[in-house]
């Protein structure tokens, strides 16, 4: 078999987003470069965020780390509306989940864990990254 | 009796505890108060030995009566049964021609007999029972003692004293193994003859005429031969007879009544029946003839144990099912109970629970027969119940007959000509769920109008009171269904079914249930919605006739024209609901436009999310048949992408452990070696199962290969409600197990019988017969209707062996619609399947020549260099597999940790 050499993998950590200055906004990608209503990842400083372009160009970010699972998904869950709030649904077991708040809208699947969500801008087409929210992000707000 | 009832002869051989065990007590002590009667009360009491012989309907209804009520578990049951098999619906033996698989008579749950106080002890019939050792001793030798004794062994079918009825081709129709029988001659004899199989049933009783109707689906011709002077002469009277006749002739079996077979005369050529001589000279060729002409209770136990024997037969007993022996109780078509034993299944239930209710120290007493019955036969309604001659001093009769139509119908009313005391329905019973439960009981309006054709005047309403019976074979009351909504919390049939067994046995109240529950449902205020979700009022049925109709090709014309007021964007559930739709009525690639925001997890980027969120691969292997040098592609791909391989049950190899940034690689290869999608990742064909067939098997009568190779690129791609997979064998022994599958095909002499509705899984199915002896052509062209009517009105996520239990007539229905087009939209259904023939494509392929496709694949937008680094492996038996949170955790002390996929790729 040929391997690579072993590379020990970090465990992600859901509790150190990465945070910036409430003034510091980080440029991440075009608007261009995200499809309407379909997830993508962008790489911040080792923390992977997904992004989602609503069909009105808004565009939120949340974790990509799929709390109840771990694994690194949250962008390629289907985009939609529940009771008009625009919601994502984890690809893996469909939790629900409010783009804008981070909250885990069912009841239904056990603990609902809540995820990080960022504040995004849109400036002169670029897609903008502000400061983290949510359970693990409190300490930086 | 005072005898100490522990007298047993342990079988030497028997490691059995309930042949070794010694009871502690009689039920003569158990009629002492507990302190007396219990000297050892200290110690663990031991259980009551109940031995049941007999292993039919009844028993299995004692049994499951009796672990249900006996929650201390005081009583261990014995079944004895001749028949080598576990008790089966009798009441549907006739199905076993459509169904052709003991299993699907199944009764209750089979779990009851692996209920550590039940024991079933199969092909052994009791030959003796000696009552005051209190031991029965079977055929086989074996000894078994009872506490308590249940005779459950029910009727034989009484074989007329004619000439010649022991002649081969002369059949009884009362077990399995007698349908299997007449089957295979019935067969045989066709396979011998150019010309149509000529059968007669003797008896044009309810028995004879499902033998009738079991003979034409055999493809055999009939005569029913009935000595009285009309059909069904103890449940229907003359008028309804007649009407009777008609529909029966209609069927093409031809009726000879008051007509007395005198012999049966074999054929000098074959040796087997060939002709009946009747009594006024006429006579009948006949290849096969069936005897149904009643039934005699296997009353010979009975008799050699001494017990009171009824005029006519049967194990006479008291109200509370006990013959005059203690601890000897009669239950079933052999007790003779109230003067006559009684050859319906709901009687024989209700008795069952008498004694169980009496062993756990009830009162109960047997409530009286309730003697309603209706004809089991496709095409002909005939129901009868309470009163059905009006010999009630003073009822009057209302008929409606329409002797043009073959429809008769009589209502036998009390003197105040408003209580209903009993009917007869020939032709049209509609009316009989709701009609029979109102027996005895004051009918609102006009008794008229409850006869008159539907859409006519219209009967009123009929709101069933609480303790009106709905389904006599289980006894369960309007109430009791009422109740299963209200209090249990039940929203669909199948869930009132299960909670109260109403119609689990014969099913004919099943529409009754049904309108019960819906009307409780509305009652309470819980919608009977079949919305598909918060975005839609409609089903899935309803959107894809609306979407079609319409002409509309995007998910936002879609919920704009069809969505809720607060539709929005959809959700995880409209949206893949709206895709597949469209899939097959405005066909296009699954990540074109707005199309690629519809798909679910696994189309979302054609391939299969596992735990970790990496994905696996799987080509199409049409048919499970593949090159040398294919496998050879598909290894070097594995082995150069680090992948972990498996076979699957669809036989083909799946390749885990992609990530999302790696599968346009995998696939260029894949692709570039002639492989196509496998769709193992959507709701569509997955794959087609075969055997090797007749190109190289010893046995294979057909190419069951070639077959499953053409059927899986035919339908290739093709998006359904649920995933669908085919199988294709090559002979009867069904080594591809395609019974099993959606769709299965299995190889005759004379061409190809196909099946639907099988399933593996959580609820696994055996497909059912659908059409047989097809041509190739032919069997394509109903495979290809069958499908895409499925497409069209399934469910989301219903699979084909639910839709076609929910689909109203069942499979015959079905075959109805696909075989003759009853609904006349065979060419519509053969047109979408040209459109998705025409419309075809390699999505894999075509995802690799378009870069916006492509985008979608990308691991960072802002980093696209980068992979995901958190994925982790362990090595295990010579492949990686995910770590496990432990081994991530532990990361150096545990397994070796190894990198994921990333490796290079040598070219
Ligand atoms: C084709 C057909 C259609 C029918 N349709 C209907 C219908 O629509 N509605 C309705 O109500 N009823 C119907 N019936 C009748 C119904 O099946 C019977 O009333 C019911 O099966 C009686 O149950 P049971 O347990 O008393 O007897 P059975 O089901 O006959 O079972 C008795 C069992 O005991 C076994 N046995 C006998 N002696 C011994 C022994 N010494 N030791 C061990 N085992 C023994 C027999 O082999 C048999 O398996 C139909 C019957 C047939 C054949």
């Amino acid at each position: 078999m040929t391997r690579s050499p072993a590379l020990i993998a970090a465990t992600p950590d859901a509790a150190t987003p990465a945070v910036s200055p409430d003034d510091a906004w980080l440029p991440v990608c075009a608007l261009a470069d995200l499809a309407v209503e379909r997830g993508a990842v962008a790489l911040m400083d080792g923390e992977q965020v997904a992004l989602f372009r609503l069909l009105d160009d808004t565009v939120l970010a949340v974790q990509q780390h799929e709390p109840h699972t771990q694994a690194m998904v949250m962008s390629r869950g289907i985009v939609g509306t529940r009771g008009g709030r625009p919601v994502v649904t984890s690809p893996l077991y469909k939790q629900v989940f409010d783009l804008a708040s981070g909250e885990c809208l069912d009841t239904t699947k056990g603990e609902r864990v809540a995820l990080v969500t960022w504040q995004v801008e849109v400036r002169d087409g670029v897609v903008h990254l502000g400061s983290a929210h949510g359970p693990g992000a409190r300490a930086a707000a | 009796m005072n005898t100490s009832p522990s007298q047993t002869q342990p079988d030497g051989g028997s490691a059995d505890p309930d042949v070794a065990a010694r009871p502690l007590a009689g039920s003569t002590a158990a009629a002492l108060p507990a302190e007396v009667a219990a000297p050892a009360a200290s110690q663990v009491s031991a259980p009551q030995r109940v031995v049941v012989v007999g292993g039919g309907m009844v028993a299995q209804r004692f049994v499951e009566a009796l672990r249900d009520r006996d929650d201390a578990g005081r009583h261990h049951v014995t079944v004895l049964a001749e028949e080598p098999r576990a008790p089966y619906d009798r009441v549907a033996l006739t199905s076993y021609f459509s169904g052709r698989d003991p299993e699907a008579l199944a009764l209750g749950d089979p779990a009851l007999w692996q209920d550590p106080l039940v024991r079933l002890v199969r092909g052994d019939a009791v030959t003796r029972v000696d009552r005051d050792a209190r031991t029965v001793m079977t055929a086989s030798g074996r000894t078994f003692p009872y506490d308590e004794l249940v005779l459950a062994t029910g009727s034989d079918a009484a074989v007329p004293p004619i000439e010649g009825n022991d002649l081969p081709g002369v059949f009884v129709y009362r077990t399995i193994d007698d349908v299997a029988a007449l089957r295979g001659w019935v067969e045989e004899r066709a396979a011998a003859a150019s010309r149509p199989v000529r059968g007669a049933v003797i008896g044009g009783g309810l028995l004879g005429l499902e033998a009738a109707g079991a003979l034409k689906a055999l493809g055999a011709q009939a005569t029913v031969v009935q000595f009285g002077t009309h059909l069904m002469s103890a449940q229907v009277d003359l008028g309804g007879g007649e009407a009777l006749r008609r529909l029966i002739n209609s069927l093409g079996v031809a009726v000879r009544v008051n007509t007395a077979t005198q012999r049966m005369r074999p054929s000098r050529r074959t040796g087997a029946v060939g002709r009946l001589d009747f009594a006024d000279g006429g006579r009948l060729d006949v290849d096969v003839v069936v005897l149904a002409t009643g039934v005699r209770p296997r009353d010979e136990l009975g008799r050699a144990m001494g017990l009171e024997i009824g005029a006519r037969g049967g194990v006479v007993v008291d109200d509370a099912c006990r013959t005059a022996v203690q601890n000897v109780w009669a239950i079933g078509e052999v007790a003779c109970i109230q003067g006559a034993c009684i050859g319906l299944v709901a009687p024989g239930y209700a008795m069952a629970e008498v004694v169980v209710d009496r062993l756990l120290g009830g009162a109960a007493t047997f409530p009286g027969a309730d003697t309603a019955t209706k004809l089991k036969l496709a095409g002909v309604d005939v129901a009868s119940w309470g009163d059905a001659f009006g010999s009630t001093p003073g009822s009057m009769e209302v008929v409606w007959a329409d002797p043009v139509g073959g429809v008769y119908k009589k209502l036998v009313l009390a003197d105040d000509a408003r209580t209903l005391l009993g009917g007869v329905l020939v032709g049209d019973a509609t009316a009989y769920a709701s009609l029979r439960p109102m027996l005895g009981r004051a009918l609102p309006g006009d008794p008229a109008a409850f006869l008159l054709p539907e859409g006519g005047a219209g009967a009123p309403e009929l709101e069933l009171p609480d303790d009106a019976g709905v389904c006599s074979c289980n006894n369960v009351s309007a109430g009791t269904v009422r109740a299963a909504v209200t209090e249990h919390g039940c929203t669909d049939l199948a869930g009132v079914k299960a909670c109260t067994r109403a119609g689990t046995s014969c099913g004919s109240c099943l529409p009754l249930v049904k309108k019960l529950m819906t009307a409780e449902l509305a009652r309470s205020g819980v919608e009977v919605s079949n919305a598909l979700c918060e975005h839609f009022d409609l089903s899935r049925a309803q959107l894809y006739d609306a979407v079609r109709v319409a002409g509309l090709t995007s998910f936002s014309e879609v919920v704009a024209r069809f969505g809720t007021a607060e539709a929005g964007r959809g959700c995880d559930i409209c949206k893949p609901v709206v895709a597949s739709i469209l899939s097959t009525v405005a066909p296009a690639h699954v990540l074109d436009g707005e199309r690629a925001t519809l798909q679910d997890t696994n189309d979302h980027v054609m391939a299969n999310m596992q735990k970790d969120g990496t994905y696996s691969v799987v080509p199409r292997i049409p048919g499970g048949e593949i090159t040398p040098e294919g496998l050879l592609v598909i290894g070097q791909v594995a082995k150069d992408f680090g992948l972990y391989t498996k076979i699957t049950g669809g036989q083909r190899i799946d390749m885990f452990g992609a990530r999302i940034d790696q599968l346009p690689g995998i696939w260029q290869r894949l692709v570039d070696a002639g492989f196509e999608s496998g769709h193992a990742y959507g709701k569509s064909l997955r794959t087609v199962k075969s055997c090797v067939g007749s190109t190289w098997c010893r046995f294979g009568v057909q190419d069951s290969v070639g077959l499953a190779v053409d059927l899986e690129l035919r339908y290739r791609g093709l998006r359904s409600p649920h995933k669908i997979k085919l199988g294709v064998s090559g002979c009867a022994r069904e080594c591809a197990e395609a019974r099993g599958k959606d769709v299965g095909v299995i190889a005759t002499d004379n061409g190809w019988n196909v099946y639907v509705g099988g399933n593996g899984g959580f609820t696994p199915k055996h497909a059912v017969l659908l059409a047989e002896d097809l041509s190739t052509e032919e069997l394509v062209r109903t495979i290809d209707r069958f499908l895409m009517y499925y497409i069209r009105t399934a469910d989301r996520l219903q699979r084909t062996a639910a839709w076609v239990a929910d689909y109203e007539g069942g499979v015959d229905a079905i075959r109805a619609v696909v075989l003759e087009d009853s609904l006349g939209i065979c060419a519509d259904l053969d047109a979408a399947m040209v459109l998705h023939l025409e419309t075809y494509e390699d999505e894999w392929a075509a995802t690799l020549a378009d870069p916006d496709k492509l985008r979608h694949f990308r691991s960072f937008v802002n980093a696209p260099d980068e992979h995901d680094r958190t994925l982790a492996y362990v090595a295990e038996r010579g492949q990686a597999r995910p770590a496990t949170a432990a081994e991530r955790a532990g990361a150096g002390a545990g397994p070796v940790l190894v990198a994921g996929t990333t490796l290079e790729v040598r070219s």
